[in-house]
C-alpha cells in the first residue's frame, strides 16, 4: 500500500462540479458595440476571439445588437455573419438609439436570461465596461475586465481570463467557477482583427425590448461629436512614433513630430510624458493608455518597461532608439540604435526624407 | 445636499516592482496613496459643496491603516468619513466589495439622505472600473460613468446634467437624483489641504464600521464567499524575446546610422515602404 498522499490539486485548478442549471449555459456571445451608426472594431476583434473559445467548447458564436431601428444595425447584424458569427441576436427599439446605461442593461440582461450563454464578451471601451458592470451586477455572476488573453480550461470548460494588474506589473488568470454566465471585457486592438469572409449563417433572432421613453429616466440631451481633425487616431495607425522620457526635455520631443510628419504617422507618448503636459492624453501608449498594433513603432527615448510594451509590443516592427544599451526594449525590437535620440532623430528625419524623395523622383 | 465620496486606498503602483526571483509583488516600502482618480471624485464633490452647501462624507472600504486615507480626505476638506472594515471582507472580488459598500450608503443614507455618491472611474490596482456601477445597480441609483463635468445640479427640481465621454464625442446626460457618478481624470484641479482642515482632520473620530454596523445583513455576498471569480494564477509576464537587428555602422555617426537603417528597414519590409510613400507629406 503506498504510503503517497493523494494529489492535491493545485489551487484554482480543482475540478468544479457546476450546478446542473449552470452547467446547461451554452454558447459564446460578443455584444456589437455601435456609436451613431457607426459599428466599433473592437466587435469583430472579440468576434475573432470568441470563435476560438467557441470552437474549443465546440458550441455556437453569437453576435449580440441592440440598437434602434435602420439600416446601420441591420448592416452590423450583416457584419457580424461577416467576421465568423453563427446567429445573431438582435433587439431593435426607438429606446436604444443611443446608449444609455437602462435600457441596454435591461436589452442584454433579458437575453441573457432567455438564452443563457456561458460566456458574454464585451469590449473595454466607455460604453462596454459601464455596460458590463452593470450586468455583471444584476446577474450576479462573474465580470473581468480588460483581459489580454482568452483560454478555455477544458477540465471545467471554463474561461481563463488573463488581465494585467497592478499597471502591468504583474499578470493573473481568472476563472468565474461557479457562476454564469462568464463575463470579460477586452481592450480594443488586443485582439487581432479577423478576416473578413463570407457569411456561412445569417440567422438572426429577434427580440423585443419592453421598454417606453417615458418610463426612462436618464435622457440624451445632445452629442458632442469630437474634433477628429486634432485628435490621434492611434488605435488604428499603420506608422507611430513614439517618444519616452529619453528625451529629456519639452522641447525635445517636436523632433517625434517632424520626424512623424515626414512619414505620415501618428505620435504617441509614454504615461510620464502625459503627465508632464508634454502631450495630451489621447497619445498615451501602454496599459493604461491605448493598446496600437501598426506595421512599424518607432520608439525614441523609451525604456520599454513592461506598462508601456504591452501597449505596443503587438507592432509588426518595432525600431528602438535609446542610449542605455541595457534598456528593455531592446529585448523585444527589431532594430536597435544605441544612441542619443536627440540625434538620431532627426537624421533618421532626414534620411527617410530623402529616400522617400527618391522614390517619388524615380516613380 | 449630502455627497458620498467612495475612495480606496491602494499602493502606489507606478513604484510596484515584481521580486525578479519570487514573482510576487514587493510591497515593502511602496507608499498607500488615496486612489488617484477618487481625489477627482473628491474635488468635485467639495466643489458642489463649495457652491450650493451641503455636506460630504468619505467612504473607504479597506483594512484598518486605510484610515490614513481618510484623514488625508478630511484634511481636503469633508465633513466626515467611514471606514469599512471587517476581517470577513478578504478576497472580495468587485461584486462582493459592491454589495458591502452599497450596504454601506444605504446605511449613511438612513442617518442623513444621500443625494450624490461620487467615486473615481477605476482604481490603479484593480483598474477594472466595476465597483461603481455594482454600487449604482445595487441601490437602484442611475448611472452616469466616464463624467468629463458637471453642467448643471438643480437641487429643486432634482435633476443633474453632465457631459459623459463616449467613443466619438461627449453624451450630454440629464437624469434624477439620487444618482451614482464616477468622474474621470482632468475633470478638476485637486485644492490644497488648509491648516485649519488639516488639523481638523488630525482630531476628526473617524467611524469605523464593522460588517454589522455597515447593515450587512447577507454574509454569503461578502469576502471570498461573495466573489464569483476567482484568481487561479499570478505571474510575471515572460515576454517573448526577439533578437534585435542592432544597426551600427563605422564610426556610428548618427547620419550614418539611420542611412543604414532606412536601407534596411525598406529592403526586409517593402510593404512598410509603400505605406510611407504612399502617405507622406
Amino acid at each position: 500500500m503506498s504510503d503517497v498522499a493523494p494529489k492535491k490539486p493545485a489551487s484554482g485548478r480543482r475540478k468544479v462540479e457546476l450546478d446542473p442549471r449552470l452547467a446547461a449555459y451554452r454558447g459564446v456571445w460578443v455584444f456589437v458595440e455601435h456609436e451613431r451608426g457607426a459599428t466599433h472594431p473592437v466587435s469583430w476583434e472579440l468576434l475573432g476571439e470568441g470563435r476560438k473559445l467557441a470552437d474549443q467548447l465546440g458550441v455556437e458564436l453569437a453576435a449580440v445588437v441592440l440598437g434602434p431601428p435602420g439600416p446601420p444595425i441591420r448592416y452590423a447584424c450583416e457584419e457580424a455573419f461577416h467576421y465568423g458569427a453563427d446567429l445573431c441576436y438582435l433587439i431593435e427599439d426607438p429606446v436604444l438609439r443611443d446608449y444609455r446605461n437602462e435600457p441596454y442593461t435591461k436589452g442584454l440582461t433579458a437575453l441573457v436570461d432567455k438564452y443563457q450563454p456561458e460566456i458574454v464578451l464585451l469590449g473595454a471601451t466607455t460604453l462596454g465596461r459601464d455596460l458590463a458592470g452593470s450586468i455583471a451586477t444584476t446577474l450576479a455572476t462573474g465580470l473581468t475586465a480588460d483581459c489580454t488573453e482568452l483560454n478555455i480550461d477544458l477540465e471545467n470548460r471554463s474561461l481563463a481570463a488573463t488581465r494585467p494588474t497592478f499597471g502591468g506589473s504583474l499578470l493573473c488568470t481568472i476563472q468565474t467557477l461557479n457562476y454564469r454566465p462568464q463575463m470579460a471585457t477586452v481592450r480594443p486592438r488586443v485582439m487581432q482583427l479577423p478576416e473578413r469572409v463570407e457569411p456561412h449563417s445569417r440567422r438572426v433572432i429577434e427580440e423585443p425590448l419592453d421598454l417606453v421613453e417615458s418610463s426612462i429616466i436618464t435622457k440624451v440631451l445632445e452629442y458632442i461629436p469630437d474634433d477628429r481633425q486634432n485628435e490621434a487616431q492611434l488605435a488604428y495607425a499603420d506608422i507611430i512614433v513614439s517618444g519616452g522620457r529619453g528625451l529629456k526635455r519639452i522641447e525635445n520631443f517636436q523632433l517625434v513630430w517632424d520626424l512623424a510628419r515626414v512619414l505620415g504617422a501618428e505620435v504617441g507618448a509614454t504615461r510620464p510624458l502625459i503627465q508632464a503636459g508634454w502631450v495630451t492624453a489621447d497619445r498615451q501608449v501602454g496599459q493604461t493608455g491605448k493598446t496600437v498594433r501598426p506595421k512599424l513603432y518607432i520608439a525614441a527615448g523609451i525604456s520599454g518597461a513592461i506598462q508601456h510594451r504591452v501597449g505596443m509590443d503587438a507592432s509588426d516592427v518595432i525600431i528602438a532608439i535609446n542610449e542605455d544599451a541595457n534598456a528593455q526594449i531592446f529585448d523585444f525590437a527589431t532594430y536597435a540604435i544605441v544612441g542619443d535620440a536627440m540625434q538620431i532623430l532627426p537624421a533618421l528625419t532626414e534620411a527617410f526624407s530623402q529616400h522617400l524623395a527618391t522614390i517619388r523622383r524615380a516613380g | 445636499m449630502h455627497i458620498v465620496v467612495c475612495i480606496k486606498q491602494v499602493p502606489d503602483s507606478a513604484q510596484i516592482r515584481v521580486h525578479p526571483v519570487h514573482n510576487t509583488i514587493m510591497r515593502q516600502g511602496v507608499p498607500a496613496i488615496i486612489n488617484p482618480y477618487d481625489l477627482f471624485a473628491l474635488e468635485e464633490a467639495l466643489r458642489l459643496k463649495d457652491r450650493y452647501g451641503g455636506f460630504v462624507t468619505v467612504l473607504c472600504m479597506g483594512p484598518s491603516q486605510a484610515d490614513a486615507a481618510l484623514r488625508k480626505a478630511l484634511s481636503f476638506g469633508a465633513d466626515d468619513a467611514i471606514l469599512v472594515s471587517d476581517r470577513a471582507f478578504a478576497g472580495s472580488d468587485t461584486l462582493a466589495t459592491s454589495y458591502a459598500l452599497a450596504a454601506a450608503v444605504k446605511q449613511i443614507h438612513r442617518d442623513m439622505p444621500v443625494d450624490l455618491v461620487f467615486a473615481g472611474k477605476q482604481t490603479i490596482d484593480g483598474d477594472t472600473a466595476q465597483v461603481g456601477p455594482g454600487i449604482a445597480k445595487r441601490l437602484g441609483l442611475q448611472l452616469l460613468t466616464y463624467v468629463a463635468k458637471i453642467a448643471a445640479l438643480d437641487l429643486e427640481q432634482r435633476e443633474i446634467t453632465i457631459h459623459r465621454r463616449a467613443e466619438g464625442g461627449v453624451q450630454l446626460l440629464k437624469t434624477e437624483l439620487p444618482c451614482l457618478v464616477t468622474v474621470l481624470e482632468g475633470i478638476n484641479e485637486m485644492r490644497f489641504a488648509t491648516m485649519d482642515d488639516m488639523f481638523r482632520a488630525a482630531r476628526h473620530p473617524l467611524k469605523i464600521w464593522d460588517k454589522a454596523a455597515a447593515g450587512i445583513e447577507d454574509l454569503g455576498k461578502i469576502g471570498l464567499k461573495g466573489s464569483p471569480t476567482v484568481v487561479s494564477k499570478v505571474f510575471a509576464p515572460q515576454p517573448k524575446a526577439r533578437k534585435a537587428d542592432v544597426i551600427e555602422t563605422h564610426g556610428n555617426t548618427p547620419k550614418d546610422l539611420a542611412a543604414t537603417l532606412v536601407t534596411k528597414l525598406f529592403s526586409h519590409h517593402p510593404q512598410i515602404e509603400r505605406q510611407i510613400a504612399g502617405m507622406a507629406s
